[in-house]
């Protein structure tokens, strides 16, 4: 007679199937657009960590449940009952500590993640507004800005004042005076948008410069990045803003 | 085996002016079940006007080039489905239909605690739904989004914006009273004897709603007449222009209107906990870390309101909090779905409308909880936010979370109220192209957020044209799927196979009762139902599965009691 | 069939006296429409903190345009508030009286109470005569008038239950000691109406 392989070893096993297959789903499977500016990769980064461990959780969950369904399923003439198990708190315990322990770590990654894409940047940091043509602003509100750390580079951030209407994002370049519709910016040179708008809310979205930041009227907001790929790609208005598309 | 359900007389009704037969679903009817049915029909017909405002979308989506609906047009659209879809479907369905109807008989009450608020809360809504759908006819529906944010919605043509403005309040007032009626019923009308831990789940779940709705709902009020004075009187209080503040607006706002998700998805959870024991043959697992679950999503829920607000500008100790807290809410909500797991693991499992829509719930809704898990991480949020990939996780949501449970519901329920069973066979086809639908409509959606598209727009990247394609398809297999649905419930009212008192062999009260039920639900004492998951065998216990279980259930109808 | 656990799953409550008859499951208790009633107050109350969170984050975020009025006087509002704590005291002083079944003495302190509720409402009036700015001048007046006018709705529709309380109990049939709901329930309003003034006062007046 041969012994059956103990169930525990095939838990152990599909547990770890399950984390490879997680793990390599978050590191080949790819969903997002092209990277183009210097926080893109840091975004990707977080992107496949949260990638995987979604998938390894979201597999988990389908493979417990149909399983159920197909090896507990039940004929319509069994009348029989399952065990009355009611309860297991040691293990309501552990599955309440590591969702726990996940999450926090993934808050505090995603913290780390934000702080090196430059989001944490207080609120009317005159340093940075120092720097900047339009100094007649009283206040302005930080989006991502991460080009006090690149300033270190010695590289001045090349300023562009934005404007958001209905329907279109208007460039102003102080330094060269000129206005057009499209923005240009330099490969490999921190760029500091200062983003206006005056009638409604709007939203600059560059989807490969994985950047997004509302343009809310009477808050002028800093908005800066390095680009490091060249391309035309589309500056996408992401907030409900009327009858009409800017893209 | 002690059950002496004695039967009594029940207690002599006098002449009523009510209406009788099906005319009393018309009428300002005081019964609970009258009204939870009510608010069932009611919020259903205004599904199907959501549903077909959800087609419109799709089908302007289906090209790139804005060409089935003008730019306005689908603005309006789009604002009119949301609206319709969150206030007038799902939020009056889930809490006011099954709480009405089921509520009283977990508690073993007769009635709600205040009965004519409850016809007041109920009868609010259709004038409300009537005069927001009438907005488009009058002069142009309201076009700034469900969300209304300020300025947009104070440039917007102003008649249609205040005519939304009304409509919600009035269905804010009624979710208000129902919130009332609710935490009343629950902890003030108990059956003596009946301790709160040995309330059926819902009952919890519809505590945490209403405590829910009673502290945001108000807010959301307050914030609506500030609007409406900014549009017609020009003050301020939203508007840059005039030396207000938009962002503002968007913490009020969100202060209601993130709890109102829970408000949509927590009564779910507690409707799944009732079916899932019941058609697995096994106790609810964990029912004391459920219940504080519960309490732990409403406490976590009113203080996540920010991360909806990551690009708006807000300050980054406000959105680190926010992201913290937003991620803790998977903690409880995990709890519930591990729960739910190991409720059906070992069971005896029927596989049939019911449960199959519940599971198709769970597997929706763990999928739009790990992209919100996502979504609260404030640089992942970033890319995302205002785009597609949020329209998908906040669909996978409420559509495939809450609107699954509300079939799985319909399915589990409907023996109850009519005494009849629906066709499974078209109750399985029903689940088959709703699933398939549903996901292949939405799932596509996240794709479409992280290359590029922003929602809320009529016209997009000619590169999203053939993945948009596959959602219209999706969308137009759930439009089909309510056709069996439909011919189901409707044939079933007259033909279906008749259901016997608790076809289920449940244990909840509203089952120790015949179907339908009487108007004061039970001929003679109500029953006190201890444990209301009490199925299974004991572990040591001796097999009594021989024993017919139909008979020992129809006890509802007093005709014979046995032991 | 082995779901049923003999011993406690269900159990008829016909031979247990002391649960026997429970006949406050029919129709509405006294008890739990003040419930209902304490709800709908804290719901109202989040009303109220919804303005004051936005009051004071605008006078947080938002600097007024130069020239703008942000000082109001505060005698008058200062008398107001004691008037209005006079009369939830005169209020209370009504419910004893009912209780006491002296009919006469609930409905003088009642007439009392809505006289310093109108009062409050008529000092209001002159406060808003006498003030520099209107409703649409700038952030902070909008504000003033909108959290001070909502708060004098309800002082309104206060004073006006609080007069068809007065009115319902001249013959002692629908407001007695037996019946004290109409006077509790207005009263319970009442000392909220307050709460919310001395609140108000605080952050509008005084901070």
């Amino acid at each position: 007679m041969v012994m059956p392989i103990p169930p525990a070893i095939l838990t152990l096993l599909l547990g770890m199937g399950l984390v490879l297959s997680g793990l390599w789903v978050g590191q080949n499977v790819s969903l997002l657009p092209l990277d183009a500016s210097s926080n893109a990769p840091v975004y990707d980064e977080l992107f496949k960590v949260l990638f995987s461990i979604g998938t390894i959780l979201f597999i988990g969950i389908i493979g417990l449940i149909v399983y159920s369904l197909v090896r507990f399923r039940r004929r319509p003439s069994d009348l029989s009952d399952g065990v009355a198990i009611e309860g297991n708190l040691p293990l309501e315990i552990l599955w309440t500590a590591i969702p726990a322990i996940v999450v926090l770590f993934v808050g505090i990654y995603s913290y780390d993640i934000y702080e090196r894409m430059g989001g944490m940047t207080p609120l009317n940091d005159h340093s940075l507004h120092a720097a900047h043509a339009d100094a007649s602003d009283s206040r302005t509100w930080a989006g991502i800005s991460p080009a006090m750390a690149e300033s270190d580079d010695g590289m001045a951030a090349v300023p562009v004042d934005v404007t958001a209407m209905q329907f279109a994002f208007i460039f102003h370049y102080p330094d060269a005076g000129i206005t057009s519709g499209e923005l240009h910016v330099p490969l490999g040179q921190p760029v500091a948008l200062t983003l206006k708008a005056n009638d409604v809310i709007h939203a600059f979205w560059v989807p490969q410069f994985r950047l997004k930041q509302d343009v809310i009227p009477g808050q002028p907001t800093l908005l800066s990045f390095t680009p490091t790929r060249t391309g035309r790609f589309p500056i996408v208005c992401a907030e409900l803003c009327g009858p009409a598309v800017t893209s | 085996m002690t059950i002496s359900l004695t039967p009594e007389t029940a207690p002599a009704h006098g002449p009523s002016l009510q209406p009788q037969g099906w005319l009393r679903y018309l009428s300002f009817s005081t019964d609970h079940k009258v009204i939870g049915l009510q608010y069932l029909v009611c919020g259903f017909l205004f599904y199907l006007i959501g549903g077909a405002l959800a087609g419109a979308i799709r089908t302007e989506l289906l090209t790139p080039i804005s060409d089935f609906l003008p730019r306005q047009t689908y603005n309006e659209v789009l604002t009119l489905h949301g609206t319709v879809m969150i206030f007038l479907w799902i939020v009056p369905v889930v809490n006011g239909g099954f709480g009405n109807y089921l509520i009283p008989f977990y508690v073993g009450a007769r009635d709600m605690a205040f009965p004519r608020l409850n016809a007041v809360a109920f009868w609010l809504i259709p004038p409300a739904g009537l005069l927001l759908i009438s907005s488009y006819f009058i002069a142009s529906a309201p076009e700034s989004g469900w969300t209304a944010y300020p300025p947009l919605s104070l440039t917007t043509p102003a008649t249609g914006q205040i005519i939304w403005i009304l409509s919600v309040l009035l269905l804010g007032g009624s979710s208000i009273f129902g919130g009332i009626n609710f935490i009343a019923t629950i902890l003030k009308l108990r059956r003596p004897g009946l301790k709160l831990m040995q309330l059926p789940m819902y009952c919890w779940a519809m505590l945490g709603t209403s405590i829910l709705v009673v502290l945001s709902t108000p807010v959301l009020a307050g914030t609506l007449v500030l609007l409406s004075f900014d549009i017609i009187a020009h003050t301020g209080f939203f508007n840059p222009a005039l030396g207000g503040n938009a962002v503002v607006y968007q913490h009020l706002f969100w202060f209601y209107s993130h709890p109102a998700v829970y408000i949509m998805v927590l009564p779910a959870f507690g409707l799944v906990s009732e079916i899932l024991p019941v058609h697995a043959r096994k106790p609810l697992f964990g029912y004391t870390t459920m219940v504080y679950s519960i309490m732990g999503i409403v406490f976590l829920g009113l203080i996540v309101w920010a991360h909806h607000m990551f690009t708006s500008g807000t300050p980054p100790w406000m959105r680190l909090f926010f992201t913290i807290a937003t991620s803790f809410i998977a903690v409880p909500t995990g709890i519930k779905f591990f729960n739910w797991l190991a409720t059906l693991w070992g069971g005896r499992i029927a596989l049939n409308s019911a449960m199959l829509f519940s599971c198709a719930f769970i597997i929706n809704f763990v999928f739009g909880g790990i992209t919100g898990v996502a979504l609260a991480q404030v640089p992942f949020d970033i890319h995302v936010h205002d785009t597609y990939f949020v329209v998908a996780h906040f669909h996978y949501i409420v559509y495939g979370g809450t609107v699954f449970v509300i079939f799985a519901s319909i399915y589990h329920w409907y023996p109850k109220v009519t005494g009849r069973m629906l066709n499974e066979p078209l109750g399985r086809l029903h689940w088959l192209l709703t699933f398939v639908g549903f996901n292949l409509c939405f799932a596509p959606q996240h794709w479409l957020g992280l290359n590029g598209m922003p929602r809320r727009v009529a016209e997009y990247d000619p590169q999203f044209q053939l993945i948009n394609q596959f959602s219209s398809v999706g969308a137009l297999l759930m439009a089909i799927s309510t056709l069996p649905f439909l011919i189901n419930v409707v044939m079933s009212a007259f033909n279906g196979e008749p259901a016997g008192d608790n076809p289920w062999r449940a244990l909840t009260p509203e089952w120790l009762t015949s179907s339908p039920p009487p108007v004061e639900n039970w001929k003679g004492e109500p029953p006190l139902v201890h444990e209301p998951y009490g199925y299974g065998i004991k572990p040591g216990d001796i097999s009594l599965t021989d024993t017919s279980g139909r008979d020992l259930w129809r006890l509802g109808a007093g005709s014979d009691s046995r032991s | 069939m082995t779901s049923l656990s003999p011993s406690n799953n269900l159990s008829s409550t016909g031979g247990d006296p002391s649960v026997a008859h429970d006949d406050q499951q029919h129709g509405e208790h006294g008890d739990h429409r003040l419930f209902g009633l304490a709800t709908f107050l804290v719901a109202d109350g989040m009303t109220f903190a919804g303005f004051f969170a936005a009051y004071l984050t605008f006078r947080a975020v938002n600097p007024l345009p130069a020239g703008a009025i942000y000082e109001l006087e505060l005698l008058l509002p200062t008398i107001n508030t004691v008037l209005l704590l006079a009369s939830s005291f005169t209020f209370h002083r009504a419910g004893s009286a009912l209780k006491r079944s002296d009919r006469g003495g609930c409905r003088t302190w009642l007439l009392i109470t809505a006289a310093l509720g109108f009062t409050f409402l008529a000092g209001q009036m002159k406060e808003y005569f006498s003030l520099p700015f209107g409703l649409t001048d700038n952030l902070f007046a909008s504000t003033f008038y909108a959290i001070t006018g909502f708060h004098g709705l309800h002082v309104t529709l206060g004073g006006l239950m609080i007069l068809i309380v007065w009115w319902q109990s001249r013959t002692g049939g629908r407001v007695s000691a037996d019946h004290p709901f109409p006077l509790e329930a207005t009263e319970l309003y009442w000392h909220f109406v307050d709460g919310i003034w001395v609140v108000l006062y605080a952050i509008l007046y005084l901070l």
